[in-house]
């Protein structure tokens, strides 16, 4: 495959920041500054990055609690990011929405969602909306393993693949619906193998190798923009951490971890750039350098923004109206 | 020109289809079959396909397709077969359309139309006529809309069509074959305002759908016998006309509630509430509740006539106040 020298510096630079921004919100989350549930997208960062690498600014996604990744990889500005983490009204949502929640219209980001599974349908629908206006516009809908399982799942495939729409359904097998396993919530070893059920293309790749997922998602994508209709790409992946922060991951066996360890795709990304001299180390310090920069600075924004007024709580509910204040 | 109020809600659409290329219309069986209670006949031959689109029977696909294509500049006009069926795409409902503007902060609107028919009346069991009313007005972000004139459905549907905000369009499936004169050239009507369909100065009585005739019925009974009863049909359920109906308080300081749900938890009681919490001064006698009896709605004639309320039961409901 060709990927250029920009390529691939450009992909490492999303996922660095997804990590670094991963981290960060993970220490301040400790720290008690960031509230509610965070589920950090840790170990995955290839997925988000290798898919986003392929879209315009103006193709969609949907996403999941886990949305970080997504929003990086798509173009969400950090500091909107994080300040809606820290519930200030500066952020994505003016502080309504949380981490799981996050959404930018802009950039073609329909949202995280706090729901499993209702992504789905969701990008039937925005798929339709570029097929209706004859757009070349894409929409691709990111989940998680465990959420195939959901009603949802089969609903949406079918209704994309009958009406062959736009859409590049992209599951992160990470082998855990919360605690439960893959092979103890589905019967199958490989998502990609529902497919068939729809008349789509399935195909696995490795998810912890950006350059697979890349390639995968880009023939995909093509595939619907020509209007041939979805594909089901199936990343293997691993989450790192637990579900949320919080859970300390009891569940996964300890060799288990230590083998995705090694099989993290940020290492891996430097050893191939170094090893195919598109940087040199020292290159790869700055860039390093420079993401920390980029994350800092949207913690010095999130820290300085302020908390949102009470008087918006009523707002945003309706275009046209307000809802009651009403003294409780 | 006259019109039934099935005609007009289908009337509507033609009408909105037409304004607006990015108007559309999906769900189950809405395209050549013309909808399982006829409404959107002949619009598929008028519009075609992709205006009038035939869905596979996943009611959460359709609303969640409802949703991703209007946060992305279409205006769609979902038709769910039964408000029952809404069940199943509750999480579309209540969890995505309701709540996705207000979750990210006010930046994307969702210009969607959810039309269900609802209630009892024709022996369709337990499972197909329900009244759910007030599991919508429940939800915060949703507008819930009742018309009970083909005049109203018209003008309240192009509205709701035109709205920037999910609107929950509900149609009684008994009053698809009322008819009545629509004045030509007939306009959008605004949400939330109420309409007095019958002036009366002793009591108040708010009723929605079906319950609008039987509560004009009892009225005409009622006047025979010296009482006059104002009836007030509130249109919108979400936004409610409050003012109308304060006003209407105020003046007859008694009020009757007719709706055919489930009287436990129903809008009625909402209705009722916030006239004891906001116009008890004005009240001579307790508030009287009327709706349906709180069993799921039974097959046999005689017995679904029996769980549904009827103008009788409001005018013995009346005759209580006094």
């Amino acid at each position: 495959m060709e990927i250029s020298k920009v390529n691939v510096i450009d992909m490492y630079e999303t996922m660095l920041k997804i990590r670094k921004f991963e981290t960060t919100a993970m220490n301040y989350f400790a720290e008690g500054k960031i509230p509610g549930f965070v589920h950090l997208y840790i170990g995955e960062e290839a997925v988000a990055t290798g898919v986003c690498a392929n879209l315009n600014n103006d193709d969609y996604i949907t996403s999941t609690h886990r949305g970080h990744g997504h929003i990086v990889a798509k173009g969400g500005d950090l500091k909107f990011m994080m300040a809606e983490l820290f519930g200030k009204v500066t952020g994505y949502g003016k502080g309504k929405g949380g981490s799981m929640h996050i959404a930018d219209a802009t950039k073609g980001i329909l949202g995280a969602n706090g729901i499993v599974g209702a992504g789905h349908n969701i990008s039937v629908g925005a798929g339709l909306s570029a097929q209706y206006r004859g757009t070349k516009q894409v929409c691709v809908c990111f989940f998680g393993d465990a959420s195939t399982n959901q009603g949802t799942f089969h609903e949406s495939l079918n209704m994309a693949s009958v009406w062959k729409l736009p859409v590049v359904f992209v599951c992160e097998n990470n082998l855990y619906g919360i605690s439960v396993s893959q092979s103890r919530h589905q019967a199958i070893k490989d998502v990609s193998d529902r497919a068939a059920a729809y008349n789509m293309p399935g195909i696995t790749v490795d998810g912890n190798d950006v350059f697979a997922v890349s390639e995968a998602a880009k023939e995909a994508i093509k595939r619907a923009r020509e209007g041939k209709g979805p594909t089901l790409i199936e990343c293997k992946t691993y989450r790192q951490r637990g579900h949320f922060e919080g859970d300390p991951g009891a569940y996964k066996p300890a060799a288990e971890q230590e083998a995705w360890l090694k099989k993290d795709p940020i290492p891996r990304m430097e050893k191939f750039i170094l090893e195919n001299n598109i940087v040199d180390e020292n290159e790869l310090k700055c860039l390093q350098a420079d993401v920390d920069k980029q994350i800092e600075a949207a913690v010095e924004f999130a820290n300085n923004s302020s908390y949102p007024p009470l008087e918006s709580v009523v707002e945003d509910v309706y275009s046209d109206m307000k809802e009651e204040v009403r003294v409780r | 020109m006259n019109m039934t109020f099935l005609e007009a809600i289908r009337e509507a659409m033609r009408i909105e289809l037409k304004k607006n290329e990015n108007v559309y219309l999906l769900g189950e069986d809405v395209g050549a079959f013309g909808g399982c209670f006829g409404v959107t006949a002949g619009l598929f031959a008028e519009f075609g396909d992709k205006r009038v689109r035939d869905t596979p029977i996943s009611e959460g696909a359709i609303v969640g397709c409802a949703i991703g294509s209007a946060a992305t500049g279409l205006r769609p006009v979902a038709e769910l077969m039964f408000n029952d069926f809404a069940t199943v795409a509750m999480d579309m409902i209540v969890n995505q359309a309701a709540k996705m503007r207000y979750m990210v902060g006010g930046k994307i609107n969702l210009p969607l139309v959810i039309r269900m028919p609802l209630g009892a009346g024709v022996q369709a069991a337990a499972q197909h006529s329900q009244s759910l009313e007030a599991w919508f007005t429940h939800v915060p972000g949703l507008k819930v809309v009742y018309p009970t004139t083909p005049e109203d459905a018209l003008g309240l549907l192009m509205t709701s069509i035109e709205d920037d905000n999910p609107v929950i369009f509900l149609e009684h499936k008994l009053l698809y074959e009322i008819k009545a004169e629509i004045p030509e050239n007939i306009m959008p009507i605004p949400l939330g305002v109420a309409k007095v369909r019958r002036e009366g100065t002793d009591v108040t009585v708010i009723a929605t759908g079906k319950m609008v005739y039987e509560a004009l019925d009892a009225a005409e009974k009622l006047s025979k016998e010296g009482i006059s009863v104002e009836v007030i049909d509130p249109r919108t359920l979400y936004p409610l006309d409050k003012k109308a109906i304060f006003e209407s308080v105020a003046k007859t300081n008694k009020v009757l509630v007719a709706t055919e749900e489930n009287k436990r938890g129903g809008y009625g009681g909402e209705i009722s509430a916030m006239i004891a919490e906001e116009c008890f001064d004005s009240l001579d006698a307790p508030i009287v509740r009327i709706g349906a009896l709180n069993t799921p709605i039974p097959f046999s004639q005689c017995l679904e006539s029996f769980v549904i309320p009827n103008s009788q039961d409001i005018v013995n409901g009346v005759k209580t106040l006094f």
